[in-house]
């Protein structure tokens, strides 16, 4: 009875907002860069209205009921993937989680394969992350399903900018003329790229702090001030993003050493003091404690929104998948 | 194919004339007899046709020497459909990398890929020999059996030589016979793992770039260490500005350098690769649009001596992958004469001077008797339209392989008929 009472005040919640999803003009979420303004802000407001329902209530909606999310990781994830199956949960509709690193991939089955294999099943969104740029755009030419990108390569990861951005509005109240940092190992980051996109296009400012071996070639060019010393950089911030050094996809002598890069790149409290009083940190996770941030710096309760950005996840892939759902639905009416 | 038949004496009228080698753009006529030019000239036919000649009529369209292209793959042995692109490119002499099944690093596969071209007819393909043993960079190949058995010159393919010393005893140890080296002028360190060229694109798609000094350091290397050796250079698909200016300086203080460039690289820039389009995926990468401009002044002012179709086959399982996966190259043989054309178009060069870089000076680089339209020389000859318009269309070119990055692109200027050694192989309108 309490279920069925729960999951009656929460559909009643949802069905009073008023949207319409057939203002949000992709098929597909394959990345920020390309997204209007106008796009941001819809999912990020029908994600709003997500946390303070994942908040009050708990139970299932039947927005996706019947609809078939298959999650598709060709590179392991446990945060993102665990994430995008509860929001599909959330809203009622079956997931299924394929990790294809450990399957087909290594019987010589080609990713356009793996792609009209899955597409003959009939999913409504496929949720893919590769760890080759451009491969989740690639797969959405050869599927009718809707696509979302949930990090491909060192491309994209839309989700990720669009659940910072969530945290950083909610607590700030606002994008637009904030100061955001984003630190540490930009070139092997799909992270900061999205972000980058995202925020210059809500009219935030974006600085970018890194050693030069991290820094992709005229990262400037994509709307950025470079910064090389964090103190410099971190100067009167409203936001300090921190990046995963991505170790895994380093060769050999992009810094000397651990202990080199934290010295310089570590975010601890002497390098904070240099952002505003109320500076905000972030870190998409998983977080190399140590290296580039420092523990009591991540765990502070007053500063830290790293807990917080997870949360934002959740909903922040409900309003996704039900915004590209809803696409569907307008799609085989027309 | 009627290969056997002799092809008898053909009387071309009607025709506009071209040939880079005399400067001769007239108005005239051209007979061959059996698989040579008897006679070409402006007053060719003045009423007088023999009369044993078959006639054809050229309808006032251009007639020239056939194409000679001086970079083509070959992927494994498929001689059979490299001709068919070849002519229907105009391409009557083709130069195949050494990279084929088997490498030629031997002189028995110089002779097995001068039969099986032979036997393939269509076009005359002359090889490479490889620089080193199995293209690895390391023991020098046989160079001078190779040559005598027919290698007309010697690389690596794709691959640079990347050791300086191994380059400069390579160099040094040509000069010996008077061969010429031709290097694929890429670091293969600052070039690893690359998909692109390096800057603003790269960074946007999350690909990771290849620098040009990948190129220029290469360039800058060989050249000292060909004036060290006195030996004989050439640049393949040079792609940057920088690369011009420093092979021009060597040039002026005479050393014994020449270079060539593919269309891609004055008709493209990096911008082709749009949303991870692998067409677009070649090597050298596609630079950045100044680089572009300066190839186009390269050629203009002479410092790129020849212009090679860098014909690259690809299967679609080799290009339809992520982007960084996918394999390099592009075809280019179907439209190495309307690309070049549209430095004419565009008013870079002149008419005789584009074919000149398609036709004399490819075949003087690498002594081939070929590129003349005169009597005694073969009647390796194309007919075409310089203005005749079409589009690019993938699925219909003639290769087996569909990787053009020139897919789409309208076009102007087209090969109409195609003769090798005497006999017609290619007729558009037939």
């Amino acid at each position: 009875m309490l279920a069925w009472g729960r999951r009656r005040a929460y559909s009643a919640a949802m069905s009073k907002t008023p949207f319409d999803s057939s203002v949000f003009p992709q098929r597909h979420l394959l990345g920020i860069e390309g997204l209007s303004p106008l796009d941001i802000s819809l999912l990020l407001d029908r994600a709003d209205e997500y946390v303070e329902l994942n908040r009050s209530v708990g139970g299932k909606l039947d927005t996706l009921a019947g609809r078939t999310v298959i999650n598709l990781f060709f590179e392991s994830s446990t945060r993102t993937r665990t994430s995008f199956e509860l929001a599909g949960k959330r809203l009622g509709s079956d997931v299924i989680n394929m990790s294809v690193s450990t399957s087909s991939i290594k019987k010589g089955e080609t990713l356009i394969d793996t792609a009209m294999t899955l597409n003959a099943m009939h999913p409504d969104v496929l949720v893919v992350r590769h760890g080759s740029s451009g491969a989740v755009k690639l797969l959405s030419e050869k599927v009718n399903c809707a696509v979302v990108n949930a990090g491909d390569g060192r491309h994209e990861h839309p989700t990720q900018a669009l659940l910072d951005a969530l945290t950083i509005r909610r607590r700030k109240g606002h994008l637009d003329g904030l100061q955001v940092a984003i630190c540490g190992d930009i070139l092997h980051s799909r992270v900061a790229r999205s972000n980058i996109h995202l925020l210059n296009t809500m009219g935030a400012r974006v600085r970018l702090i890194a050693p030069k071996t991290l820094l992709p070639a005229e990262a400037e060019r994509l709307g950025a001030e470079v910064f090389h010393d964090m103190k410099a950089g971190l100067k009167d911030c409203d936001i300090v993003m921190m990046l995963r050094l991505q170790t895994e996809r380093m060769k050999t002598n992009f810094f000397p050493t651990v202990r080199e890069y934290y010295h310089f790149f570590g975010l601890d409290y002497a390098k904070l003091e240099a952002a505003k009083s109320d500076a905000l940190i972030m870190h998409p996770g998983p977080m190399n404690r140590g290296v580039e941030i420092a523990s009591d710096v991540a765990d502070d309760i007053g500063r830290s929104a790293i807990r917080e950005q997870v949360e934002m996840g959740v909903a922040v892939r409900m309003a996704c998948l039900e915004v590209l759902t809803l696409n569907l639905e307008h799609e085989s009416v027309a | 194919m009627t290969l056997k038949t002799p092809p008898g004496r053909i009387a071309y009228v009607n025709a506009r004339l071209l040939d880079p080698a005399t400067g001769l753009d007239a108005m005239g006529g051209v007979l061959t007899d059996g698989e040579f030019i008897a006679d070409a000239g402006a007053g060719l036919f003045d009423g007088q046709i023999p009369e044993d000649a078959t006639l054809i009529d050229c309808h006032g369209k251009c007639l020239s020497p056939g194409l000679v292209d001086m970079r083509i793959q070959i992927s494994g042995r498929d001689f059979e459909n490299v001709g068919a692109s070849a002519v229907a490119g105009g391409v009557t002499t083709a130069v195949c990398l050494p990279s084929t099944t088997p490498i030629i690093d031997d002189r028995a596969v110089v002779e097995f890929v001068a039969r099986a071209a032979r036997k393939a007819g269509l076009v005359k393909v002359y090889p490479y020999g490889a620089l080193t043993k199995g293209l690895q960079g390391e023991e020098l190949a046989e160079m001078g059996l190779l040559a005598e058995s027919g290698a007309v010159a010697f690389t690596d393919a794709v691959n640079a030589v990347a050791n300086a010393r191994t380059m400069a005893q390579a160099l040094s140890y040509a000069a010996t016979f008077g061969l010429m080296l031709v290097q694929h002028p890429e670091e293969p360190s600052l070039a690893e793992e690359g998909a692109m060229n390096e800057g603003e694109t790269a960074t946007r798609l999350g690909l990771t770039g290849i620098p040009k000094e990948a190129e220029l350091i290469i360039i800058e290397r060989d050249l000292r260490l060909a004036q060290m050796t006195g030996g004989r250079l050439h640049f393949a698909h040079v792609s940057t500005g920088e690369s011009l200016d420093l092979i021009r300086a060597a040039k002026d203080r005479g050393v014994s350098v020449t270079c060539d460039t593919a269309p891609p690289y004055f008709a493209l820039n990096e911008t082709a690769v749009g949303d991870y389009r692998t067409f677009a995926k070649l090597s050298p990468p596609l630079r950045a649009e100044a680089d572009r401009e300066a190839i186009v002044q390269g050629l203009q002012d002479g410092t790129i001596d020849a212009i090679a179709s860098d014909h690259t086959p690809k299967s679609e399982d080799m290009k339809r992958l992520p982007f960084a996966d996918a394999a390099d190259g592009g075809l280019g043989m179907e439209t190495l004469l309307a690309t070049t054309l549209e430095l004419v178009h565009n008013g870079h060069l002149n008419l005789l001077e584009a074919l000149g870089l398609i036709t004399q000076h490819p075949a003087d680089l690498l002594g081939l008797p070929a590129g003349r339209l005169k009597g005694g020389a073969a009647a390796d000859l194309i007919v075409f339209d310089p203005d005749r318009g079409w589009k690019v269309s993938a699925g219909e070119l003639r290769s087996k392989a569909k990787n053009t990055p020139f897919d789409g692109r309208p076009m102007q200027g087209r090969v109409l008929k195609t003769v090798i050694d005497g006999r017609l192989v290619f007729d558009l309108d037939a």
